[in-house]
């Protein structure tokens, strides 16, 4: 049995990688993922645990380094925000295209300009088609819950992808939360204390990586990358059921909340969750049959799941907080609306972006993006509602 | 450790095996192809490459060939450094944690001018500054070679690329060559040298130093390059001879801030002797040769050499 703590949300994602016995950090500050590099500097210089922690002098650094200690079989650790998954982005796709195990925390923040160092989801949507495998986390124990298994899922031989686990800057990063957390003899009943690496730079049995991919098999090579990717959400499913099985907490691709009934849903992911859950019940109060589904896995996409879970519904509200500029919307709005439309479904997608560049989303924001579903004052042309919460 | 000390005396003392293997597809007379061979035989299987993007990267891993019988990885091109201080780390917690024999492995770099004289300088800094214990070997060709021969910071003064054209008002590269063995010495690393392939045994022998060397080596080999350069490929060897005959590309170490000239040239050569036979120089005239070598007698001054 472990211990019931209060702790900042950054330091659980700390704790993450320290009872994970990451083997290398790289570490560089970003604002609002600051605080973890530094708790794990900390964790390190008190030999609290044995890691390298290299300071790199950069995220294009950072994740160019955590490749390298990947290749020779090591277990690495990243955290990173905004301009600095920006930075990185060239590199995200080489990391997941050849295959290398790396666990990253993203405290999501806006992309500039102009620059702004609050929460929105403009910097991991802008990173979505990297290949990665891309978690959602609410709070504090979902972050240390979600990245411990983040390693696990990463290593996996059927997987060996890159694993980010998302979640608000400042919103979560710098709040103090409940948080239960395990004995290190629990942790190592479900993640190995180090990692088994079958392909590695090792000079008993020398591999080329990164080799160049003339057009005769760049293809194929693309495809297998696709294939793996969405096959990871078997081998995710089936880590987060041993979790639940060692821990007792439970978690799934998503997370249905009064949807038994629900003709009316909002789809989102994050933070805002927790706030979007007292607006559904105020409109259940109000009379109104509203649900909400927490995205937890939004790479690879659970289409299937997605699909059960609003077979019952008319409207689906996405709520985005990034918006896909001289698009059709967010991208949730966009991957919902192809999804249903491909699969015939006669349901509405009404598109609502919101808490761009940290504005605060309110429990009246998620009730008036309800009301004007309600009204029927989104229609197809004009899908788009920035809603301007007063901060 | 003695750094006087001359591991390879002739070539036999050279290994046989080869870990950078035929079959790759560099140009005839590729300067680089034949510098890697030798740094790998004398750093021995042992070893673990990082390339850059690069001629390098380009003529030895088209998949599903590679030239590499030691474990090699490119990244991308302006992280070599970084991906070797990730390697260097990874080899050296797996080792304190017994999940690694302990074994000395060299950690080496191979890059080109472009991925480490420009779009490599800022992560090659950060590693150097660091002190990660690996050797960064930079094969100088003066241009972006595998692109098609466009002007790098390592470019000489006046010199043709196909973005350092010749024409009516402008004639060649505007600036001199960037000096990168002066900026990686200025991170105080405890090696620094150059080298080039007609001086085989000097290579060898700096390149196993800078590897026996606890903390960040470098050594920066200037690679003829036959395609670039316009150079007859037969003369390959021959003009990086010159180079250092001429004074153009002196070779020497700097050791914990000690320079030491390797190779003493007692009577420098007229540099026109080095840049005539090169296409990319044809349009100098003497003026401009004289312009050239009074940079090359102060440079050499500058090292204490005649």
């Amino acid at each position: 049995m472990g211990k019931r703590i209060a702790v900042e949300d950054s330091h659980a994602a700390a704790l993450a990688a320290k009872m994970a016995n990451v083997d290398v950090i790289a570490a560089y500050p970003i604002t609002p993922q600051t605080h973890i590099v530094e708790e794990l500097s900390r964790m390190v210089s008190d030999g609290e645990f044995d890691a390298e922690y290299i300071n790199v002098e950069s995220e294009h650094s950072a994740i160019s380094a955590c490749i390298g200690a990947s290749a020779v079989g090591a277990r690495c650790f990243t955290a990173t925000a905004g301009q600095g998954l920006a930075l990185m982005h060239e590199i995200l796709f080489i990391a997941a295209g050849n295959r290398f195990p790396i666990v990253m925390a993203v405290a999501n923040r806006c992309l500039s300009p102009n620059i702004n160092i609050w929460g929105d989801q403009s910097d991991v949507m802008s990173s979505r088609d990297c290949g990665w495998i891309q978690i959602f986390a609410e709070n504090a124990q979902e972050i240390f819950d979600l990245l411990l298994s983040a390693f696990k899922i990463s290593e996996d031989d059927r997987v060996l992808l890159p694993v980010a686990v998302n979640f608000d800057g400042f919103y979560a990063t710098h709040v103090v939360e409940r948080m239960d957390l395990p004995e290190e003899e629990e942790v190592r009943r479900f993640l190995p204390p180090h990692r088994t690496a079958k392909y590695k730079l090792d000079p008993d049995r020398p591999l080329t990586f990164g080799a160049i991919g003339f057009p005769t098999i760049q293809f194929e090579l693309r495809r297998q990358w696709e294939e793996a990717l969405c096959n990871s959400k078997q081998v995710i499913k089936e880590v987060w059921q041993e979790f639940g099985r060692v821990f007792g907490r439970h978690y799934d691709v998503l997370e249905p909340y009064r949807m038994e009934d629900a003709e009316i849903a909002f789809i989102l992911m994050g933070g805002s969750c927790g706030t979007c859950r007292v607006a559904v019940d105020r409109l259940r109060e109000r009379g109104f049959k509203a649900g909400m589904i927490k995205l937890r896995l939004f790479r690879p996409f659970p289409k299937e799941e997605i699909l059960e879970a609003t077979s019952k519904l008319k409207t689906l509200i996405t709520v985005d907080k990034h918006i896909c500029l001289g698009g059709l919307g967010g991208p949730l709005f966009n991957d919902l609306r192809a999804l249903f439309y491909g699969f015939q479904r006669q349901i509405n997608v009404a598109g609502f972006i919101a808490g761009v560049g940290g504005r605060d989303v309110r429990v009246k924001d998620f009730e008036q993006m309800f009301e004007k579903v309600v009204k029927g004052e989104v229609s197809p042309e004009k899908h788009i509602f920035i809603v301007r919460g007063e901060s | 450790m003695d750094v006087s000390q001359e591991y390879f005396k002739t070539f036999r003392d050279l290994p046989r095996e080869d870990w950078f293997v035929c079959g790759h597809r560099a140009c005839q007379g590729c300067g680089e192809a034949i510098a890697v061979r030798l740094i790998l035989k004398a750093l021995g299987p042992n070893t673990i490459v990082v390339s850059p993007t690069g001629c390098l990267e380009i003529i030895s891993s088209p998949f599903p060939y590679t030239s590499w019988a030691v474990p090699w990885i490119h990244v991308a091109f302006e992280n070599a450094a970084a991906v070797a201080s990730g390697v260097e780390a990874g080899l050296k917690v797996l080792a304190r944690k017994g999940l690694l024999e302990k074994r000395k492995t060299n950690v080496l770099v191979l890059a080109g001018d472009g991925g480490t004289v420009d779009i490599g300088l800022q992560s090659l800094s950060g590693a150097l500054e660091r002190g990660h214990n690996f050797l960064y070997v930079c094969l100088d060709n003066e241009a972006y070679m595998n692109t098609g021969i466009q002007r790098s910071g390592a470019t000489p003064f006046m010199c043709w690329t196909t973005t350092s054209q010749v024409g009516k008002v402008k004639r060649g590269n505007l600036t001199w060559k960037k000096n990168m063995p002066a900026i990686v010495a200025a991170h105080r690393v405890p090696y620094v040298a150059t080298a080039t392939v007609a001086y085989p045994l000097d290579l060898a022998n700096k390149a196993k130093r800078g590897a026996e060397m606890e903390g960040p080596a470098y050594l920066h080999v200037l690679a003829s390059c036959p395609t670039g350069w316009r150079l007859p490929p037969e003369l390959s060897v021959e003009i990086s001879r010159l180079a250092v005959q001429t004074g153009f590309f002196p070779l020497y170490e700097i050791v914990d801030g000690e320079l030491r000239v390797t190779v003493e040239i007692p009577k420098r050569k007229p540099v026109a002797e080095y840049l005539k036979p090169q296409g990319r120089f044809r349009h100098l005239t003497d003026e401009d040769i004289a312009k050239i070598q009074e940079q090359v007698d102060r440079e050499c001054a500058r090292l204490g050499i005649p």
